[in-house]
């Protein structure tokens, strides 16, 4: 078993990668030693849009099924998780078990009644918004969950960090979502390099010549939105854990859904690595931004969302496959066009 | 002779115009059959009906002993019948080999033994120099080339080529034909083609149906047809015999 997957896992990519990796992957693990609170929230921010960011990849930068509701899957774990927490006192890990089938089958409610009744590109897209704005003011009105008034996660002060029960100091949470973020990029190339990943590829590119190939269309694209939905659903645990509040009308937000594929589409969709370099450059940049701005007393609301879009419409204009695609091909990593 | 493929009395409409009107053959186990006729004839839609891509309004289609009008364009994929587009279409952000990977995986589980079948199939169609290239890179013979390999890929009973030399120069034309015989003579392969380029069709076919308006006007040897009188009328002009 274990030797059917690793060559999958290392196949084909080339010693640099690997370097790079690891390199990356140090510096990572070393942060929390190196940085102050501020940037390691900041590094916990990149991490959590680089893991959403991986997440909504499998949808559209594998199987090219555009969702803008994402928002819903991680919307659904936070609450799933939270609720278990605040009213059975149950963990969140376990909380996530319970969260996985729950935003699976989300996930596969829509995908049925798009891929079913052959809703597809934008209607696929504004289909998956309408479900997220759907729950969003349906959590609104649910009693159950403090409705609008919000959801509050009991903090208390532990001596020391607790990772069963998401309770310590941001380095903890920091390593948790590092963890997270690489077994979410491990899964995905794992993912991409299966015979799976190969069918979604073939979707992506034409779905019609991949039917007439014998790609069975509706099951491969039902995988793809119960996986990402299922991976999405991980992020609302962190992020009610991390945040300890909850309100539909911030985790439900159509924005929430817009920020977690900024850094793929800028990083480079359908890339491994477009996703966590989408969330660096983006988020990062944003950082500085506001750090500047701050510190000469410009500060002002909405200025990061005006700085998502530039940075959005540059990328568009200027690098249209994402900044990551050039950036290796400069850097020798790929074996394409010899 | 079995028939590996059987029409009966196959009908499509599409609002007032019918592309297909009644149309029966049979296609034996191991030939190749060409269907021929001017643009409009109803071709296209013929094969669409076969390869699942279209339902059709009457009749029926039984493939290998079972009837597949009902079946999605995937499953009759599954049963054994791979086609070619008129218009090509790789995949064109996969690599060429990628391309034929996605084919070979149809009856494979391994990525790695799926990428074997593409190689030796590339080898055989003159593209494995170029397996690692974004399939939209490829010149159109080559992508022609690429779109036979990948239907080849799936391992079909029966091929459907939609006018897979079209648009090529008569050398390349003849390279394809050679290697398609050669396919049919070596693996038994079964070819339903379509096709406008008489040059392939005479070199190819063993039998020909000629469609005109979607009717089966004619059918027969390829030498039989052109001296049809009404063929002659309809399709290929006068001047062409």
């Amino acid at each position: 078993m274990s030797a059917a997957w690793l060559p999958r896992l290392n196949g084909g990519a080339s010693r640099r990668i690997f370097v790079l990796l690891a390199l990356l992957l140090a510096v990572l693990l070393a942060a929390p030693w190196i940085v102050n609170d501020y940037l390691l929230t900041v590094l916990i921010v990149i991490l959590y849009s680089a893991f959403t960011g991986q997440a909504w990849n499998i949808m559209m930068g594998f199987a090219g099924q555009l969702s803008l509701g994402h928002a819903l899957y991680a919307g659904l774990g936070a609450y799933m998780a939270a609720v278990l927490f605040v009213d059975f006192g149950i963990g969140p890990w376990i909380g996530f078990l319970a969260a996985v089938p729950v935003a699976a089958a989300c996930g596969a409610v829509i995908g049925f009644l798009a891929f079913r009744f052959g809703v597809a590109g934008v209607y696929f897209a504004i289909l998956t918004i309408a479900f997220a704005e759907f729950v969003r003011i349906g959590f609104d009105h649910i009693a159950a969950v403090n409705a609008s008034a919000g959801l509050f996660l009991p903090v208390r002060q532990v001596a020391h960090n607790d990772v069963w029960h998401l309770r310590g100091d941001p380095a903890m949470f920091y390593y948790v979502i590092l963890a997270a973020t690489v077994v979410a990029f491990i899964l995905c190339r794992l993912l991409l390099e299966s015979r799976l990943g190969y069918f979604w590829r073939a979707i992506r590119e034409d779905e019609e010549a991949a039917r007439a190939a014998g790609v069975p269309t509706f099951r491969c694209k039902m995988y793809a939105v119960m996986i990402s939905a299922a991976l999405t659903s991980f992020a609302g645990v962190f992020y009610a854990f991390f945040y300890n509040n909850l309100f539909p009308e911030q985790v439900f937000n159509i924005g929430r859904s817009i920020e977690m594929i900024l850094g793929p589409v800028i990083g480079g969709t359908g890339t491994l690595f477009g996703p966590i370099l989408g969330a660096f450059v983006l988020t990062g940049l944003a950082e500085t931004l506001n750090s500047i701005m701050g510190a000469f007393g410009l500060g002002m609301p909405g200025a990061t969302q005006v700085f998502y879009g530039v940075c959005l419409l540059v990328v568009i204009v200027v690098l249209p496959e994402g900044v990551w695609p050039p950036l290796a091909r400069r850097l020798g990593l790929t074996k394409e066009w010899p | 002779m079995t028939a590996l493929l059987s029409l009966q009395q196959l009908s499509k409409r599409f609002r007032g115009l019918v592309a297909v009107d009644g149309v029966s053959f049979e296609v034996q186990q191991g030939e190749i059959f060409a269907v021929i006729g001017a643009n409009g004839a109803g071709k296209t839609t013929l094969f669409n009906m076969i390869a699942g891509a279209l339902k059709p309004d009457h009749g029926s289609i039984v493939f290998d002993g079972k009837p597949i009008q009902d079946l999605s364009p995937d499953v009759v994929c599954r049963r054994g019948i791979a086609r070619t587009f008129q218009l090509v279409r790789p995949f064109p952000a996969l690599s060429v080999e990628d391309n034929v990977v996605v084919g070979a995986l149809l009856h494979r589980h391994g990525v790695g033994e799926a990428r074997a079948r593409a190689q030796a199939l590339l080898r055989r169609f003159d593209l494995f120099d170029r397996r690692h290239h974004p399939a939209s890179a490829l010149t159109l013979p080559d992508r022609k080339r690429l779109e036979v390999v990948r239907a080849l890929a799936t391992e079909p009973k029966l091929l459907l080529l939609d006018e897979v030399v079209a648009g090529l120069r008569p050398t390349e034309v003849d390279r394809l034909v050679a290697v398609l015989r050669e396919l049919n003579r070596d693996s038994g392969l079964t070819i339903l083609m379509i096709e406008h380029v008489m040059r392939a069709v005479m070199a190819l076919a063993g039998r020909v149906l000629v469609l005109d308006h979607g009717v089966a006007i004619a059918a027969g040897t390829p030498d039989q047809v052109v001296r049809d009188p009404a063929v002659v009328q309809s399709y290929l002009g006068a001047e062409a015999v």
